[in-house]
């Protein structure tokens, strides 16, 4: 049964991993579709639709943080596996599930952003900082999520 | 298609609209003195081969290779824009018949740009092979062919094609899935419907006519439209003013040059909310409509200075731009 409590908090890693970098990969591929497409029109603009293109990147970051302060808490990454109960495991799970969905969900809404701000950079260059707040908003949410993740992660007592 | 899909292309589409000819270049041809500034003022744009050529007709017709060479190469799939080749197939289908049925050749009467060209045209027609031509074209190709043999009526031929090329564009709106192709297919068939409507009623055709010609759209009734055009220029307005086209009527008060003004307006505000689409096939299309109005208001210029119109008479002409 204590194998189980480890599966679990393992899972919970994964899914902060696996869920936030799917949401990113999505989002930096559908924003980087619309900066190819300006910039096969005008590559004076590939340092403005590079940053937007990057914005979605962050999520990925975000569930690679957590994935590591998982893998810390339960030692795995000391070398030796701690002792974790089902309970626990579980909990480790419920932990990392913020960041997961609100990484996957907010990745790629915030990708299709990037990507309508990109239009505004092909017919409006000067309106860049404008242009980078909408996209910007969306990682509001994303960064919620990282705080909630990394704080019950953090309390959970091993 | 999913509209993601679009993404790499309306973006590239967002780059180009920033070339597209705006009011202020409007502004700036309708002051030049002569065709020929006009002609440098476009090339300066980048408008024509490249080579610097001032002939005009080689320069529009590059430009509109130009549209349909971007969308070729963006567009994940070319069957949507079929719809918008329509007018250009059974132009040809018109063509033809004609050429065949008078046997007199002539030259630079086909368009090329689109699913059937010229030369294969003319011999589905020589070959009476009406099978092979799309959907109920075929029907339609017969009796347009036949009428004519027989008749020798050239506009009754014209308007049996015609109406099936309305049929078609609309059955297509009908069948689409994008929302923008919806819109054009309907406004479309319902501004011809009017144009038919008001051209009847002032070469006073009779209500039969009217019906045969006009194809049957969401947004006009043609039975009450020819009846209105029946009645009098009066009633038509009276009718419009009732429908969702209510400025045409205005357009109509005004001039006959406004009237045909406003029809392609309608069209320029139909696709103008696909300027803030950053998804789906929507933004491509408006391109292609955008490209194909302005090259059209361009040459309506160019003639007008050509020929030594007064400025008034072209800017009664000119067509608001996409952007």
């Amino acid at each position: 049964m204590s194998q189980l409590g480890i599966v679990y908090a393992l899972l919970g890693a994964a899914v902060a991993v696996f869920l936030s970098g799917a949401g990113s990969a999505l989002g930096v591929g559908v924003a980087g579709q619309a900066a190819s497409g300006v910039v096969s029109e005008d590559p004076s603009k590939f340092a403005k639709v590079l940053i937007l293109q990057l914005l979605p990147g962050t999520q990925g970051l975000y569930g690679l943080i957590i994935g590591f302060v998982t893998l810390s808490k339960i030692g795995l990454l000391g070398g030796g596996a701690a002792e974790v109960s089902v309970q626990t495991g579980l909990l480790i799970l419920a932990a990392c599930l913020p960041i997961g969905i609100v990484g996957l969900i907010s990745g790629r809404s915030q990708g299709k952003t990037a990507a309508a701000a990109i239009g505004i950079i092909a017919k409006k260059p000067d309106q860049f900082g404008k242009a980078m707040l909408f996209p910007a908003m969306v990682e509001t949410y994303a960064i919620l999520a990282l705080l909630i993740s990394f704080l019950a992660v953090s309390a959970i007592q091993i | 298609m999913n509209d993601l899909e679009y993404t790499y292309a309306v973006a590239r589409i967002r780059a180009l609209e920033t070339s597209l000819i705006s009011s202020t270049d409007i502004e700036r041809l309708m002051a030049c003195q002569d065709e020929e500034q006009c002609l440098q003022f476009l090339s300066e744009k980048g408008w024509g081969d490249g080579t610097g050529s001032m002939d005009a007709s080689a320069m529009l017709t590059r430009e509109e290779e130009k549209t349909w060479e971007v969308i070729d190469d963006v567009a994940p799939d070319l069957s949507v824009f079929d719809v918008l080749s329509y007018p250009k197939l059974y132009h040809n289908l018109k063509a033809a018949i004609k050429e065949v049925c008078t046997e007199m050749e002539n030259k630079n009467i086909f368009y090329d740009d689109c699913a059937i060209p010229g030369k294969e045209m003319l011999s589905i027609i020589q070959n009476k092979e009406f099978g092979r031509l799309p959907g109920k074209m075929g029907e339609a190709a017969q009796e347009a062919y036949e009428t004519l043999l027989h008749t020798r009526d050239g506009q009754l031929c014209d308007v049996i094609v015609d109406r099936a090329a309305l049929d078609a564009i609309y059955e297509a709106g009908q069948k689409a899935d994008d929302e923008i192709i919806r819109n054009y297919a309907e406004s479309t068939v319902a501004i011809a419907d009017i144009k038919i409507a008001v051209r009847s009623q002032k070469t006073a055709k009779s209500l039969d006519f009217m019906k045969r010609a006009m194809a049957p759209c969401q947004s006009v009734n043609v039975d009450q439209l020819a009846k209105a055009a029946a009645s009098g220029m009066d009633a038509i307005r009276e009718y419009l003013l009732g429908t969702t086209y209510a400025e045409g009527a205005q357009a109509l008060e005004d001039s006959p040059s406004a009237f045909e003004r406003w029809c392609d307006n309608r069209m320029m505000e139909t696709i103008r909310p696909q300027k803030y689409n950053s998804f789906s096939v929507g933004p491509l299309v408006a391109y292609a409509l955008a490209r194909e109005n302005e090259i059209k208001t361009v040459r309506i210029i160019l003639t007008g200075k050509q020929n030594e119109f007064p400025d008034e008479a072209i800017r009664e002409r000119i067509r608001e731009m996409y952007v």
